[in-house]
Protein backbone atom coordinates (compact mmCIF):
# COMPACT_ATOMS: atom_id res chain seq x y z
CA UNK A 1 0.00 0.00 0.00
CA UNK A 2 1.10 3.49 -0.80
CA UNK A 3 1.79 5.44 1.98
CA UNK A 4 -0.62 7.62 0.76
CA UNK A 5 -3.48 5.30 1.41
CA UNK A 6 -2.34 4.67 4.53
CA UNK A 7 -3.17 8.40 5.88
CA UNK A 8 -6.97 8.55 7.25
CA UNK A 9 -10.27 8.88 5.32
CA UNK A 10 -11.75 12.16 5.28
CA UNK A 11 -15.14 13.33 5.21
CA UNK A 12 -17.17 12.94 1.69
CA UNK A 13 -16.40 15.80 -0.59
CA UNK A 14 -19.09 18.49 -0.44
CA UNK A 15 -19.53 19.92 -4.12
CA UNK A 16 -20.27 23.03 -4.95
CA UNK A 17 -22.19 22.91 -8.46
CA UNK A 18 -25.07 24.67 -8.60
CA UNK A 19 -28.31 22.67 -8.72
CA UNK A 20 -29.90 22.74 -11.77
CA UNK A 21 -33.33 20.58 -13.33
CA UNK A 22 -31.89 18.18 -15.87
CA UNK A 23 -32.83 18.77 -19.35
CA UNK A 24 -33.49 16.01 -22.35
CA UNK A 25 -29.85 14.78 -24.25
CA UNK A 26 -29.99 15.83 -27.57
CA UNK A 27 -30.78 13.45 -30.31
CA UNK A 28 -29.68 14.51 -33.33
CA UNK A 29 -25.62 15.78 -33.57
CA UNK A 30 -26.07 19.50 -33.94
CA UNK A 31 -24.18 21.02 -37.10
CA UNK A 32 -22.23 23.21 -34.77
CA UNK A 33 -22.54 24.98 -31.71
CA UNK A 34 -22.03 28.78 -31.92
CA UNK A 35 -19.27 30.22 -29.32
CA UNK A 36 -20.55 32.04 -26.80
CA UNK A 37 -19.12 32.78 -23.69
CA UNK A 38 -21.67 30.31 -20.64
CA UNK A 39 -19.51 30.06 -18.36
CA UNK A 40 -21.10 29.99 -14.66
CA UNK A 41 -22.67 33.08 -13.75
CA UNK A 42 -21.23 33.01 -10.27
CA UNK A 43 -18.93 35.49 -9.02
CA UNK A 44 -19.87 36.15 -6.07
CA UNK A 45 -17.92 35.70 -2.40
CA UNK A 46 -16.45 32.72 -1.11
CA UNK A 47 -18.51 30.82 1.13
CA UNK A 48 -16.38 32.00 4.12
CA UNK A 49 -16.48 35.16 5.61
CA UNK A 50 -12.88 37.13 4.84
CA UNK A 51 -12.04 38.43 8.32
CA UNK A 52 -8.42 40.05 7.35
CA UNK A 53 -6.41 42.61 4.51
CA UNK A 54 -3.97 38.98 4.90
CA UNK A 55 -7.05 36.55 3.71
CA UNK A 56 -8.70 39.07 1.62
CA UNK A 57 -5.26 39.77 -0.75
CA UNK A 58 -4.41 36.17 -0.25
CA UNK A 59 -7.90 35.74 -1.96
CA UNK A 60 -6.91 38.33 -4.71
CA UNK A 61 -3.42 36.66 -5.37
CA UNK A 62 -5.26 33.63 -6.20
CA UNK A 63 -8.15 34.64 -8.52
CA UNK A 64 -5.14 36.60 -10.13
CA UNK A 65 -2.86 33.16 -10.49
CA UNK A 66 -5.43 30.85 -11.36
CA UNK A 67 -6.59 33.30 -14.45
CA UNK A 68 -2.49 33.15 -15.45
CA UNK A 69 -2.34 29.94 -15.48
CA UNK A 70 -5.80 29.07 -17.34
CA UNK A 71 -4.87 31.86 -20.30
CA UNK A 72 -1.46 29.53 -20.75
CA UNK A 73 -3.23 26.72 -20.81
CA UNK A 74 -5.71 28.25 -23.62
CA UNK A 75 -2.46 29.70 -25.25
CA UNK A 76 -0.81 26.49 -25.59
CA UNK A 77 -3.98 24.80 -27.00
CA UNK A 78 -4.24 27.59 -29.35
CA UNK A 79 -0.67 27.43 -30.56
CA UNK A 80 -0.87 23.50 -30.76
CA UNK A 81 -4.09 24.16 -33.13
CA UNK A 82 -2.17 26.68 -35.25
CA UNK A 83 -4.55 29.73 -34.02
CA UNK A 84 -1.55 31.68 -33.69
CA UNK A 85 -2.95 34.68 -32.82
CA UNK A 86 -5.89 34.18 -30.57
CA UNK A 87 -2.83 32.23 -28.55
CA UNK A 88 -0.68 35.18 -28.79
CA UNK A 89 -3.50 37.48 -27.03
CA UNK A 90 -4.25 34.59 -24.78
CA UNK A 91 -0.36 34.73 -23.63
CA UNK A 92 -0.92 38.26 -23.30
CA UNK A 93 -3.83 38.06 -21.18
CA UNK A 94 -1.71 35.79 -19.18
CA UNK A 95 1.17 37.84 -18.70
CA UNK A 96 -1.42 40.80 -17.27
CA UNK A 97 -2.80 38.54 -15.10
CA UNK A 98 0.45 37.45 -13.96
CA UNK A 99 1.74 41.31 -13.42
CA UNK A 100 -1.46 41.67 -11.04
CA UNK A 101 -0.70 38.85 -8.73
CA UNK A 102 3.21 39.81 -8.60
CA UNK A 103 1.65 42.66 -7.51
CA UNK A 104 -0.22 41.72 -4.72
CA UNK A 105 2.50 40.06 -3.78
CA UNK A 106 4.79 43.10 -3.91
CA UNK A 107 2.17 45.26 -2.20
CA UNK A 108 1.59 42.76 1.07
CA UNK A 109 5.48 42.59 0.82
CA UNK A 110 5.42 38.46 0.27
CA UNK A 111 8.36 36.95 -0.84
CA UNK A 112 6.30 33.48 -1.85
CA UNK A 113 2.82 32.41 -3.11
CA UNK A 114 0.11 32.58 0.18
CA UNK A 115 -0.89 29.39 1.03
CA UNK A 116 -4.50 28.15 0.57
CA UNK A 117 -6.69 27.95 3.59
CA UNK A 118 -6.82 24.76 4.96
CA UNK A 119 -10.44 23.92 3.73
CA UNK A 120 -8.63 25.37 0.15
CA UNK A 121 -9.70 28.22 -1.97
CA UNK A 122 -13.81 28.72 -1.76
CA UNK A 123 -15.25 30.41 -4.07
CA UNK A 124 -19.03 30.15 -4.81
CA UNK A 125 -18.50 29.10 -8.42
CA UNK A 126 -16.42 26.36 -9.03
CA UNK A 127 -12.98 27.88 -9.49
CA UNK A 128 -12.05 31.52 -8.78
CA UNK A 129 -14.24 34.49 -10.47
CA UNK A 130 -11.51 35.11 -13.39
CA UNK A 131 -10.71 31.74 -14.14
CA UNK A 132 -12.51 31.00 -17.70
CA UNK A 133 -13.27 27.49 -18.64
CA UNK A 134 -11.94 25.17 -20.81
CA UNK A 135 -15.37 24.61 -23.25
CA UNK A 136 -15.07 28.55 -23.23
CA UNK A 137 -12.42 27.97 -26.32
CA UNK A 138 -13.02 26.49 -29.86
CA UNK A 139 -10.39 25.99 -32.66
CA UNK A 140 -11.56 28.68 -34.85
CA UNK A 141 -12.16 31.46 -32.44
CA UNK A 142 -10.61 34.71 -32.88
CA UNK A 143 -9.47 37.72 -31.21
CA UNK A 144 -12.61 39.45 -30.10
CA UNK A 145 -13.88 35.95 -28.77
CA UNK A 146 -11.02 35.75 -26.32
CA UNK A 147 -11.58 39.41 -25.37
CA UNK A 148 -15.03 38.37 -24.67
CA UNK A 149 -14.06 35.57 -22.42
CA UNK A 150 -11.80 38.11 -20.41
CA UNK A 151 -14.15 40.97 -20.10
CA UNK A 152 -17.01 38.44 -18.84
CA UNK A 153 -13.90 37.01 -16.32
CA UNK A 154 -13.14 40.51 -15.41
CA UNK A 155 -16.66 41.42 -14.48
CA UNK A 156 -16.65 38.39 -12.63
CA UNK A 157 -13.94 39.33 -10.34
CA UNK A 158 -15.57 43.33 -10.23
CA UNK A 159 -18.34 41.43 -8.60
CA UNK A 160 -16.22 39.17 -6.55
CA UNK A 161 -14.89 42.29 -4.49
CA UNK A 162 -17.88 44.23 -4.94
CA UNK A 163 -19.93 41.51 -2.59
CA UNK A 164 -17.06 41.42 -0.66
CA UNK A 165 -17.64 44.57 0.27
CA UNK A 166 -21.18 44.29 1.29
CA UNK A 167 -19.79 41.28 3.64
CA UNK A 168 -16.74 42.60 4.90
CA UNK A 169 -16.69 42.70 8.79
CA UNK A 170 -14.54 45.63 9.09
CA UNK A 171 -13.78 48.91 7.47
CA UNK A 172 -10.25 48.01 7.17
CA UNK A 173 -11.05 45.15 4.97
CA UNK A 174 -14.07 46.74 3.42
CA UNK A 175 -11.79 49.84 2.16
CA UNK A 176 -9.14 47.05 1.10
CA UNK A 177 -12.36 45.64 -1.17
CA UNK A 178 -13.15 49.11 -2.53
CA UNK A 179 -9.92 49.46 -4.02
CA UNK A 180 -10.30 45.93 -5.42
CA UNK A 181 -13.58 46.68 -6.77
CA UNK A 182 -12.17 49.91 -8.27
CA UNK A 183 -8.90 47.85 -10.07
CA UNK A 184 -11.35 45.54 -11.45
CA UNK A 185 -13.76 48.31 -12.51
CA UNK A 186 -10.63 49.92 -14.30
CA UNK A 187 -9.83 46.32 -15.81
CA UNK A 188 -13.28 46.29 -17.18
CA UNK A 189 -12.82 49.27 -18.52
CA UNK A 190 -9.47 48.62 -20.27
CA UNK A 191 -10.95 44.94 -21.97
CA UNK A 192 -14.33 46.94 -23.19
CA UNK A 193 -11.66 49.58 -25.15
CA UNK A 194 -9.64 46.68 -26.38
CA UNK A 195 -12.58 44.73 -27.75
CA UNK A 196 -13.84 48.02 -29.28
CA UNK A 197 -10.71 48.43 -31.77
CA UNK A 198 -10.97 44.61 -32.39
CA UNK A 199 -12.60 43.63 -35.36
CA UNK A 200 -16.27 41.37 -34.91
CA UNK A 201 -16.06 38.12 -36.68
CA UNK A 202 -18.13 37.33 -39.57
CA UNK A 203 -21.37 35.23 -39.14
CA UNK A 204 -19.52 32.20 -40.91
CA UNK A 205 -15.91 32.75 -38.63
CA UNK A 206 -16.71 28.89 -37.64
CA UNK A 207 -17.14 27.31 -41.13
CA UNK A 208 -14.38 24.74 -41.51
CA UNK A 209 -14.22 23.41 -45.21
CA UNK A 210 -12.33 20.72 -43.55
CA UNK A 211 -13.90 19.99 -40.62
CA UNK A 212 -12.82 17.17 -38.50
CA UNK A 213 -16.53 15.99 -37.24
CA UNK A 214 -16.86 13.38 -40.09
CA UNK A 215 -15.66 10.24 -41.43
CA UNK A 216 -17.47 11.13 -45.22
CA UNK B 1 32.06 17.90 8.43
CA UNK B 2 28.59 18.93 8.72
CA UNK B 3 26.21 19.20 5.54
CA UNK B 4 23.30 21.32 5.53
CA UNK B 5 20.08 19.92 6.27
CA UNK B 6 17.76 18.52 3.36
CA UNK B 7 15.44 20.58 2.74
CA UNK B 8 11.25 19.80 2.68
CA UNK B 9 10.23 19.83 -0.85
CA UNK B 10 6.82 20.93 -2.05
CA UNK B 11 5.24 19.99 -4.72
CA UNK B 12 3.01 22.05 -7.13
CA UNK B 13 0.43 21.25 -9.28
CA UNK B 14 3.22 22.52 -12.03
CA UNK B 15 5.77 19.95 -10.83
CA UNK B 16 3.82 16.79 -12.67
CA UNK B 17 2.95 18.45 -16.13
CA UNK B 18 5.29 17.56 -18.48
CA UNK B 19 7.05 19.67 -21.53
CA UNK B 20 4.73 18.35 -23.99
CA UNK B 21 1.55 20.67 -24.24
CA UNK B 22 -2.00 18.54 -25.26
CA UNK B 23 -3.39 17.95 -28.47
CA UNK B 24 -7.06 17.58 -27.47
CA UNK B 25 -9.41 19.40 -28.85
CA UNK B 26 -9.68 23.37 -28.16
CA UNK B 27 -12.59 23.33 -25.40
CA UNK B 28 -11.74 19.71 -24.64
CA UNK B 29 -13.12 18.39 -20.99
CA UNK B 30 -9.29 16.30 -20.87
CA UNK B 31 -7.43 19.48 -20.28
CA UNK B 32 -9.39 20.24 -17.48
CA UNK B 33 -8.92 16.52 -15.83
CA UNK B 34 -5.40 16.87 -16.22
CA UNK B 35 -5.61 19.74 -14.19
CA UNK B 36 -6.96 17.41 -11.41
CA UNK B 37 -4.96 14.77 -11.79
CA UNK B 38 -1.89 17.21 -11.38
CA UNK B 39 -3.94 19.76 -8.30
CA UNK B 40 -4.68 15.89 -6.49
CA UNK B 41 -1.14 14.84 -7.13
CA UNK B 42 0.23 17.98 -5.25
CA UNK B 43 -2.61 17.70 -2.54
CA UNK B 44 -1.16 14.27 -1.55
CA UNK B 45 3.06 15.40 -2.07
CA UNK B 46 3.45 12.76 -4.17
CA UNK B 47 7.04 11.94 -5.55
CA UNK B 48 6.44 12.08 -9.35
CA UNK B 49 9.24 9.22 -9.35
CA UNK B 50 6.80 7.12 -7.17
CA UNK B 51 3.78 7.70 -9.23
CA UNK B 52 2.64 5.97 -12.40
CA UNK B 53 0.10 7.15 -14.76
CA UNK B 54 -1.08 4.18 -17.16
CA UNK B 55 -3.21 4.33 -19.93
CA UNK B 56 -4.98 2.67 -22.92
CA UNK B 57 -5.58 3.99 -26.13
CA UNK B 58 -7.66 7.04 -27.22
CA UNK B 59 -7.74 10.95 -26.80
CA UNK B 60 -7.89 10.86 -23.03
CA UNK B 61 -5.31 7.92 -22.84
CA UNK B 62 -3.15 10.61 -24.16
CA UNK B 63 -3.10 11.84 -20.30
CA UNK B 64 0.65 9.99 -19.34
CA UNK B 65 2.15 11.73 -21.95
CA UNK B 66 1.03 14.99 -19.88
CA UNK B 67 2.38 14.63 -16.35
CA UNK B 68 5.51 13.86 -15.18
CA UNK B 69 5.27 10.90 -14.10
CA UNK B 70 6.47 7.67 -15.15
CA UNK B 71 3.75 6.69 -17.43
CA UNK B 72 2.85 3.78 -19.75
CA UNK B 73 0.57 4.27 -22.72
CA UNK B 74 -0.62 0.52 -23.31
CA UNK B 75 -2.42 -1.08 -25.11
CA UNK B 76 -6.39 -0.40 -26.56
CA UNK B 77 -8.82 -1.73 -23.03
CA UNK B 78 -5.75 -3.17 -21.46
CA UNK B 79 -4.63 -0.21 -18.97
CA UNK B 80 -6.27 -2.16 -16.26
CA UNK B 81 -3.93 -5.24 -16.91
CA UNK B 82 -0.77 -3.18 -16.97
CA UNK B 83 -1.91 -0.93 -13.85
CA UNK B 84 -2.68 -3.81 -11.77
CA UNK B 85 0.59 -5.86 -12.64
CA UNK B 86 3.06 -2.64 -12.28
CA UNK B 87 0.86 -2.49 -8.40
CA UNK B 88 1.12 -6.46 -7.57
CA UNK B 89 5.08 -5.90 -8.76
CA UNK B 90 5.47 -2.33 -6.98
CA UNK B 91 3.48 -1.92 -4.50
CA UNK B 92 5.18 0.97 -3.21
CA UNK B 93 3.65 3.00 -5.86
CA UNK B 94 0.61 4.61 -6.63
CA UNK B 95 -0.57 3.90 -9.96
CA UNK B 96 -3.30 5.66 -11.68
CA UNK B 97 -5.03 4.06 -14.48
CA UNK B 98 -6.75 6.53 -16.79
CA UNK B 99 -8.65 5.97 -20.35
CA UNK B 100 -11.86 7.09 -21.70
CA UNK B 101 -15.40 5.41 -22.15
CA UNK B 102 -14.50 3.03 -24.81
CA UNK B 103 -11.24 2.23 -24.08
CA UNK B 104 -12.44 1.07 -20.38
CA UNK B 105 -15.97 -0.21 -21.32
CA UNK B 106 -15.67 -1.79 -24.50
CA UNK B 107 -12.45 -3.25 -26.06
CA UNK B 108 -11.34 -3.38 -21.99
CA UNK B 109 -14.82 -4.12 -20.64
CA UNK B 110 -13.55 -7.56 -18.91
CA UNK B 111 -10.77 -6.23 -17.52
CA UNK B 112 -12.37 -3.32 -15.77
CA UNK B 113 -14.77 -5.89 -13.80
CA UNK B 114 -12.10 -8.21 -13.24
CA UNK B 115 -10.15 -5.30 -11.58
CA UNK B 116 -13.07 -3.99 -9.80
CA UNK B 117 -13.25 -7.75 -8.12
CA UNK B 118 -9.37 -8.03 -7.58
CA UNK B 119 -9.61 -4.80 -5.73
CA UNK B 120 -6.06 -3.84 -5.93
CA UNK B 121 -5.07 -0.88 -4.74
CA UNK B 122 -5.11 1.35 -7.31
CA UNK B 123 -7.17 4.29 -8.92
CA UNK B 124 -9.02 4.09 -12.19
CA UNK B 125 -10.40 7.16 -13.67
CA UNK B 126 -12.29 7.01 -17.10
CA UNK B 127 -13.06 10.08 -19.25
CA UNK B 128 -16.28 9.30 -20.44
CA UNK B 129 -17.95 11.59 -23.16
CA UNK B 130 -20.03 9.02 -24.75
CA UNK B 131 -18.48 8.68 -28.06
CA UNK B 132 -15.53 7.21 -29.28
CA UNK B 133 -13.64 11.10 -30.74
CA UNK B 134 -9.91 10.18 -31.85
CA UNK B 135 -11.99 7.81 -34.27
CA UNK B 136 -14.56 10.42 -35.47
CA UNK B 137 -17.24 9.97 -33.13
CA UNK B 138 -19.07 6.53 -33.17
CA UNK B 139 -21.00 5.46 -30.64
CA UNK B 140 -19.12 4.12 -27.67
CA UNK B 141 -21.13 1.75 -24.56
CA UNK B 142 -22.18 5.02 -23.13
CA UNK B 143 -23.44 6.48 -26.28
CA UNK B 144 -27.52 7.10 -25.57
CA UNK B 145 -29.55 5.04 -27.68
CA UNK B 146 -31.35 7.62 -29.51
CA UNK B 147 -28.23 9.56 -30.54
CA UNK B 148 -28.34 10.20 -34.36
CA UNK B 149 -24.56 10.91 -36.05
CA UNK B 150 -23.63 10.00 -39.82
CA UNK B 151 -22.06 7.17 -38.06
CA UNK B 152 -25.22 6.04 -36.27
CA UNK B 153 -28.33 6.43 -38.73
CA UNK B 154 -31.10 6.29 -36.71
CA UNK B 155 -29.48 6.21 -33.47
CA UNK B 156 -27.74 2.56 -32.43
CA UNK B 157 -31.07 1.18 -30.03
CA UNK B 158 -28.40 -0.04 -27.99
CA UNK B 159 -28.94 -0.14 -24.25
CA UNK B 160 -26.54 2.26 -22.80
CA UNK B 161 -23.89 0.50 -20.05
CA UNK B 162 -24.04 1.60 -16.73
CA UNK B 163 -20.37 1.90 -15.15
CA UNK B 164 -20.66 3.09 -11.78
CA UNK B 165 -23.35 -0.01 -11.16
CA UNK B 166 -21.30 -2.38 -12.67
CA UNK B 167 -18.19 -1.78 -10.78
CA UNK B 168 -20.71 -1.71 -7.43
CA UNK B 169 -21.87 -4.72 -8.34
CA UNK B 170 -18.70 -6.33 -9.41
CA UNK B 171 -16.59 -5.39 -5.73
CA UNK B 172 -15.04 -2.09 -6.46
CA UNK B 173 -14.01 -0.52 -3.05
CA UNK B 174 -14.40 3.10 -4.26
CA UNK B 175 -16.82 4.39 -6.62
CA UNK B 176 -17.52 8.21 -7.17
CA UNK B 177 -18.96 10.36 -10.59
CA UNK B 178 -17.04 14.03 -11.17
CA UNK B 179 -17.34 16.60 -13.46
CA UNK B 180 -14.33 17.91 -16.03
CA UNK B 181 -15.87 21.73 -15.62
CA UNK B 182 -15.13 21.08 -12.15
CA UNK B 183 -11.12 21.00 -11.62
CA UNK B 184 -11.00 21.51 -8.09
CA UNK B 185 -13.88 19.16 -7.01
CA UNK B 186 -12.51 16.63 -9.12
CA UNK B 187 -8.88 16.97 -7.93
CA UNK B 188 -10.48 16.71 -4.33
CA UNK B 189 -12.29 13.24 -5.40
CA UNK B 190 -9.12 11.84 -7.24
CA UNK B 191 -6.70 12.41 -3.97
CA UNK B 192 -9.77 10.91 -1.93
CA UNK B 193 -9.56 7.98 -4.13
CA UNK B 194 -6.11 7.83 -3.92
CA UNK B 195 -5.83 7.40 -0.22
CA UNK B 196 -8.71 4.92 -0.35
CA UNK B 197 -7.22 1.35 -0.14
CA UNK B 198 -8.21 -1.00 -2.93
CA UNK B 199 -9.69 -0.70 -6.57
CA UNK B 200 -11.25 3.19 -6.81
CA UNK B 201 -13.11 3.74 -9.92
CA UNK B 202 -14.16 7.60 -10.70
CA UNK B 203 -16.43 8.02 -13.87
CA UNK B 204 -15.99 11.43 -14.70
CA UNK B 205 -18.00 13.35 -17.01
CA UNK B 206 -15.59 15.00 -19.51
CA UNK B 207 -17.39 16.78 -22.84
CA UNK B 208 -15.70 16.17 -26.20
CA UNK B 209 -16.75 19.70 -27.96
CA UNK B 210 -16.30 18.43 -31.58
CA UNK B 211 -17.90 15.14 -31.78
CA UNK B 212 -20.76 15.91 -29.02
CA UNK B 213 -20.70 19.69 -28.85
CA UNK B 214 -24.39 19.54 -27.23
CA UNK B 215 -22.11 18.41 -24.02
CA UNK B 216 -20.87 21.97 -23.43
CA UNK B 217 -24.52 22.39 -21.67
CA UNK B 218 -23.26 19.96 -19.22
CA UNK B 219 -22.22 22.38 -16.85
CA UNK B 220 -25.79 23.40 -16.59
CA UNK B 221 -27.48 19.99 -15.75
CA UNK B 222 -24.63 18.49 -13.15
CA UNK B 223 -25.22 18.81 -9.27
CA UNK B 224 -23.72 17.65 -6.82
CA UNK B 225 -25.40 14.40 -4.88
CA UNK B 226 -27.72 15.48 -2.07
CA UNK B 227 -27.13 12.48 -0.19
CA UNK B 228 -23.38 11.48 1.51
CA UNK B 229 -21.98 7.97 0.62
CA UNK B 230 -22.78 5.41 1.86
CA UNK B 231 -20.94 1.66 2.38
CA UNK B 232 -23.92 -0.62 1.47
CA UNK B 233 -23.05 -1.34 -2.23
CA UNK B 234 -27.05 -2.54 -2.82
CA UNK B 235 -28.00 1.06 -1.60
CA UNK B 236 -25.49 3.02 -3.78
CA UNK B 237 -26.19 1.07 -7.08
CA UNK B 238 -30.31 1.40 -6.28
CA UNK B 239 -29.26 5.25 -6.03
CA UNK B 240 -27.32 5.46 -8.69
CA UNK B 241 -29.58 3.15 -11.11
CA UNK B 242 -32.54 6.22 -10.50
CA UNK B 243 -30.25 9.31 -10.85
CA UNK B 244 -30.51 11.23 -13.20
CA UNK B 245 -26.71 10.58 -15.12
CA UNK B 246 -25.31 13.58 -14.05
CA UNK B 247 -25.85 13.90 -9.83
CA UNK B 248 -22.07 13.79 -8.84
CA UNK B 249 -19.94 13.26 -5.66
CA UNK B 250 -18.67 10.13 -3.50
CA UNK B 251 -21.46 7.32 -4.38
CA UNK B 252 -19.73 4.35 -2.02
CA UNK B 253 -16.85 3.71 -0.04
CA UNK B 254 -16.11 -0.02 1.07
CA UNK B 255 -13.96 -1.19 3.71
CA UNK B 256 -12.81 -4.43 1.41
CA UNK B 257 -9.07 -5.10 2.45
CA UNK B 258 -7.34 -4.80 -0.85
CA UNK B 259 -5.83 -7.57 -2.72
CA UNK B 260 -2.64 -8.59 -1.57
CA UNK B 261 0.07 -10.89 -3.30
CA UNK B 262 1.36 -13.84 -2.32
CA UNK B 263 4.44 -13.20 0.08
CA UNK B 264 7.93 -14.64 -0.91
CA UNK B 265 10.53 -15.79 -3.63
CA UNK B 266 9.11 -16.56 -6.77
CA UNK B 267 9.47 -20.25 -7.20
CA UNK B 268 10.67 -20.36 -10.53
CA UNK B 269 13.84 -18.50 -12.13
CA UNK B 270 12.79 -16.38 -15.43
CA UNK B 271 15.43 -18.23 -17.27
CA UNK B 272 13.21 -21.53 -16.05
CA UNK B 273 10.44 -19.87 -17.64
CA UNK B 274 11.51 -19.22 -20.97
CA UNK B 275 12.46 -22.42 -21.04
CA UNK B 276 8.97 -23.61 -21.05
CA UNK B 277 7.84 -21.24 -23.35
CA UNK B 278 10.82 -22.49 -26.03
CA UNK B 279 9.35 -24.14 -29.02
Amino acid sequence: MSPAKKKARRAPVTKKVVRKPATATRKVAPKRTPLKVVSTPAAASPASPIGSIDALMAYAFALEAEASERYSEFADAMETHNNREVAELFRKLARIENLHAEHILEEMGWSTAPPPPSSGWRWQGLEGPETAEHTDLHYLMQPYHALQIALHNERRAEAFFADLVKKAPSGKVRDAAKEMVAEETEHVRLVEEWLKRTPKPDSDWAVDLDPPRWAD
Amino acid sequence: MSTAPAQAVTWTPQDYKSDYKPIWCPGCGDYSVLSSVTKAFAALQLKPEDTVVVSGIGCSSRIPAYTSCYGFHGVHGRSLVAGTGLKIARPELTVVVAGGDGDGYSIGGNHFLHACRRNVDITYIVMDNHVYGMTKGQPSPTTEPDWVSKLSPGGTGVRTFHPLVIALAAGANFVARAFAGDPNGTAEMIAEAIRTPGFSFIEILSPCVTFRPEQREWKKVVHPASVQWTDDPARAARRVMTDDGFNVGVLYKGIRPPYQPPVGKARKRVADLEKEFAI
